[in-house]
């Protein structure tokens, strides 16, 4: 078990050094030179050589890498451009944010997917199952953002329900959980929640499907042991697939949450993102994707050691 | 002797192959079906778009700004600049089929000669090629196209390089797999102790029975592709204005939703219906094939 | 050479009486195949920091050699090295070292691994995973023949006239695809693949093993009529050793990697030397209450080939065990019979062991 633990910690290492070498090439794949958002368009040539040397792009690449890496392991990830903050605290705050929005989403769409993957293999091939299974594709096919402009049609504009944009009364306050702010999450999270349920749906439908066709669940069944007895030996075996799937969309939806958040102008990463992209403040851009991966790396490992904890024959590599 | 067997070649009896059986099952599939006729009439759409459309996409009015579905003239009523929606949603199909589907193309070639080729060889070269596709799958999908074309900058091409690089790994991963369970099989042992070179063997016993779960899988990426690269032209990566793309309109049009809040939303209902047409015909080519998820 | 290579095969084909003719000449000179010290150790896993767990001795130095015309048939347990030792003479396995002599020439160094492929066939157990499921049978066994430099029709024809040797109908079978057929039909198929090579030694690994016990003996009379027409030489691996008894003129025994017993197939099963041999005869079920042995069956599995025994491998599990068969590895030893070889030291004069008779 410890010598699984060690490899897989051990094997997580080469995969951050990929990430943190492709955040580290973002910047240089960027057309033009780097130094052309800083520098005023009339700069002359000396002072272009001048700030070359002065933020290093005058060395070679791997030495600049070095020199990056050594910064971001200390927290210190640039300048953002265009508010000329360190990008660290941008992201400081951000993340609170789509950490919020993301686990919200991933539990409703973990709770709903689980309902209908039940439902659905509980009574397989059945027309509640082709029900379910139709929303799960309706779920995975559906342009998220596109659903959440709807949802403000019909709940904010249509029906003045819930506000369609922000996170709170008053713009950019601090989160808390009270109505006024839960109001403005309502939205977001359930269009985001979209994602996780069809997925979480289809491995769940699987897994009961699974579990029932077994012989001795076959029997009890046979002996009239419909409800109690299965249902808890369904669960049991189902849930830890169930909650690693679910840990993997929780890391999927917190690196993927830039088109919701910017439907709704939620202040997470993912709407700071945007911004960066919208001003090409590439350091802010480069921080952001940094930490956004590495969480979702961080996340990936969390779950199989979790996974592996709870049933020692899922060992993954 | 031999112009014997010649004449016997002549009166073998032909079994129906493996492709006229799956094509036999995917008849059977209404949904199946469904989803094929609308996904041809997508492209058909998009390719006589200038016969099929009633107006011009790119001709603006100030005076005709955002009209009402079944406004006279524009029956789909009208955008934020005048423009005739109707005409825009068919042109739309162009670009964003385009933006959708290429990259899939493109990856499902690249990332199965990978894999295949990372498969059959083993070894270092698998373990080498294998690990660095693994750095690829540490970002979320969304994230990794969004986060290079967002370094490179808008336009068609970087938004098409983009997601073509997001789509190799998963399709390189797939290929690997099928095809490491393939070499094992006792018939690529049979033909390689029958001398055939790893080229020869690859293309005769390999690929095709490699490239049916491979192709079925890059099918269903199809609709997150399509997802993905209307969503880079939403951000204003991508498309650029003022080409007609269903994720670029939506863009636009957000700030009409007050307005006329369903001419705003019909944009995204194209790419849905198109996003959910290749999810179901990849479900059914799945199913015709026999293949298991 | 192309052309050659066609031509040879429809002589070889029209002229089976030519051939054993001179596969008879041959046994008085030199043996078809030699095999000496062959060994392949597979390294075992890979640790934590890409070291090696250790390896498994999978096969460990096997010589042996095989005399044209002749059945050599092979026996053991399941993770004895037989397979493996199948597939280390065709080169799907690279062997660690070990020397593979045909026809006189080295493999490798005098003769090219495709030249020896043509000359040694092999047909495996699974009939099913053996046909490539896209391929008609005709272009099955086309497939050798084309990659050889035959054009298509030719291979072709020669393919339908093979399936016509092996009992099936080419204008029945040809198109067909392989789970159209049978077991039986399917491993006539491998057969006829092989067989289009026109190879001098068809290696049989579990050829019939999986077949139900008629069709085996169908399948079994062909090969020994195909042996017969062609002139052909059969390594027949199997764990069955009523049919290795039936279909073999000599048989080798194999524990653990290396082989413990060969000699001529009825001195072996009548007068068994190594106890490993009578554990296994003595497990055989018969139907001649006079021939059955009074050794007791073996009791239970083989030990791990990573960390074999020391000694005599099959030391742990010999009732005759002595101290020496765990000190020393005990030589091939010649007995009465010309041509039966034992590896134990109840035969070794002077060995220290005091003989299979004084301790049983």
């Amino acid at each position: 078990m410890l010598k699984y633990l060690a490899a897989r910690i051990l094997y997580t290492l080469p995969v951050a050094f990929g990430v943190s070498v492709v955040c580290f090439m973002l910047v240089h794949i960027a057309p033009g030179d780097p130094l052309t958002s800083i520098l005023p368009p009339d700069a002359s040539a000396q002072l272009q050589q001048e700030m070359r040397a002065l933020y290093g792009f005058d060395r070679p690449l791997p030495v600049q890498y070095g020199i990056w890496l050594l910064k971001v392991l200390q927290g210190d990830f640039g300048t953002s451009i265009a508010t000329g903050r360190p990008v660290a605290t941008e992201l400081g705050r951000a993340l609170g944010n789509t950490f919020i929005l993301a686990v919200v989403a991933t539990l409703i769409g973990f709770l709903l997917g689980s309902l209908f993957g039940f439902v659905a293999g509980y009574f397989r091939d059945s027309w509640i199952d082709k029900v379910a299974s139709f929303i799960s594709i309706i779920g995975v096919s559906v342009p998220h953002y596109w659903l959440g402009m709807v949802l403000v049609i019909i709940f904010s504009v249509q029906l003045n329900w819930l506000p369609a944009t922000g996170a709170g009364p008053g713009g950019s306050g601090d989160w808390a959980w009270d109505w006024a702010h839960i109001r403005h999450l309502i939205l977001p999270a359930i269009t985001m929640s979209v994602i996780p349920m069809g997925i979480v749906a289809r491995t769940v439908r699987a897994l009961v499907a699974d579990i029932l066709s077994q012989e001795f669940v076959s029997g009890l069944r046979a002996k009239g042991l419909m409800d109690v007895g299965v249902f808890r030996h369904v669960v049991k075996n189902a849930a830890p697939t169930a909650l690693a799937v679910m840990g993997l969309q929780l890391g999927y939806l917190l690196g993927g949450s830039i088109l919701i958040e910017t439907v709704f102008s939620w202040p997470g990463t993912g709407f700071l993102l945007g911004q960066a992209i919208f001003q090409r403040d590439l350091p802010l851009l480069q921080g952001a994707i940094l930490v956004l991966a590495m969480v979702f790396v961080v996340l990936n490992l969390l779950v199989d050691i979790v996974q592996s904890l709870i049933d020692p024959r899922v060992q993954r590599t | 002797m031999t112009a014997v067997s010649i004449e016997k070649l002549a009166t073998v009896e032909k079994s129906p192959g493996y492709w006229a059986g799956v094509a036999r099952r995917f008849s059977r599939d209404p949904v199946a079906m469904i989803a094929l006729v609308v996904v041809v009439g997508l492209i058909l759409m998009a390719i006589f778009a200038p016969l099929v459309a009633p107006s011009d996409p790119y001709r603006t009015s100030m005076l005709r700004r955002l009209r009402p579905i079944g406004t006279e003239g524009f029956p789909l009523g009208a955008d934020e600049l005048g423009r005739d929606m109707l005409s825009r949603l068919i042109y739309g199909a162009r670009l964003s089929l385009l933006m959708g589907v290429t990259p899939v193309v493109i990856a499902f070639f690249i990332g199965s000669a990978i894999g295949i080729t990372a498969g059959y060889v083993g070894g270092r070269l698998n373990t080498a090629l294998m690990r660095t596709i693994d750095v690829f799958f540490a970002f979320p999908s969304v994230l990794l196209a969004i986060a290079l074309s967002g370094a490179l900058g808008a336009g068609i091409f970087n938004g098409l390089l983009s997601l073509t690089v997001v789509f190799i790994p998963p399709i390189a991963r797939i290929a690997e797999s099928v095809t490491t369970a393939v070499r094992r099989i006792e018939y690529v042992e049979a033909a390689r102790a029958s001398g055939a070179s790893a080229f020869t063997i690859v293309r005769v016993h390999v690929l095709g029975n490699v490239i049916g779960p491979i192709f079925v899988y890059a099918t269903g990426l199809i609709s997150v592709s399509l997802i993905l690269a209307s969503g880079l032209s939403f951000l204003g990566l991508g498309v650029k204005p003022p080409e007609p793309e269903w994720g670029l309109m939506l863009n636009t049009l957000r700030n009409a939703i007050y307005v006329q809040p369903w001419v705003a939303a019909l944009p995204g209902l194209m790419i849905f219906i198109t996003s959910i047409s290749f999810n179901l015909l990849s479900d059914g080519l799945r199913s015709a094939m026999d293949i298991k998820a | 050479m192309t052309q050659d290579f066609v031509q040879e095969l429809g002589q070889e084909l029209g002229e089976e009486l030519g051939m054993e003719d001179a596969a008879a000449a041959m046994v008085a000179s030199q043996p078809l195949l030699q095999v000496n010290e062959l060994t392949k150790h597979f390294p075992l896993g890979k640790g934590l920091f890409g070291r090696s767990a250790g390896v498994v001795r999978a096969v460990d130095g096997v010589s042996f050699e095989v005399r044209a015309g002749e059945t050599l048939g092979i026996v053991g347990e399941s993770g004895c090295g037989k397979s493996t030792t199948a597939r280390l003479l065709v080169d799907l396995i690279r062997p660690d070292s070990g020397q593979i002599i045909l026809d006189g020439q080295q493999v490798g160094p005098e003769m090219s691994v495709r030249e020896m492929r043509r000359r040694m066939q092999m047909v495996f157990q699974d009939s099913y995973a053996s046909l490539n499921p896209r391929l008609t049978m005709e272009d099955a066994i086309a497939f050798g023949p084309m990659v050889n430099g035959a054009p298509r029709q030719q291979a072709l024809a020669l393919a339908h006239d093979l399936l016509f040797k092996v009992g099936l109908e080419p204008r029945r079978f040809a198109g067909r695809y392989p789970h159209e057929l049978s077991g039986g039909q399917r491993q006539r198929v491998n057969i006829a693949r092989a067989l289009a090579f026109s190879p001098k030694i068809v290696i049989l690994d579990e050829a019939v093993s999986a077949l139900d016990k008629s069709v085996e003996a169908q399948v079994l009379n062909l090969l020994e009529d195909l042996k017969g027409e062609l002139g052909l030489t059969y390594i027949f691996i199997s764990h069955d050793l009523n049919v290795v008894r039936h279909m073999s003129d000599r048989v080798m025994v194999m524990y653990l990697g290396q082989v413990v017993e060969i000699g001529p197939v009825e001195s072996l099963y009548g007068n068994a030397a190594h106890p490993y041999t009578r554990a296994l005869l003595a497990a055989m079920p018969s139907m001649d209450p006079d021939r059955r042995t009074m050794e007791a069956p073996l009791a239970g599995d083989p030990p791990n080939p990573i960390n074999p025994p020391s000694g005599c491998r099959f030391h742990t599990r010999c009732r005759f065990a002595a101290p020496v068969c765990s000190a020393q590895q005990p030589p091939p030893q010649i007995l009465r019979d010309a041509g039966h070889l034992t590896a134990c030291h109840a035969h070794v004069p002077g060995s220290g062991h005091p003989g299979l008779e004084s301790a049983a």
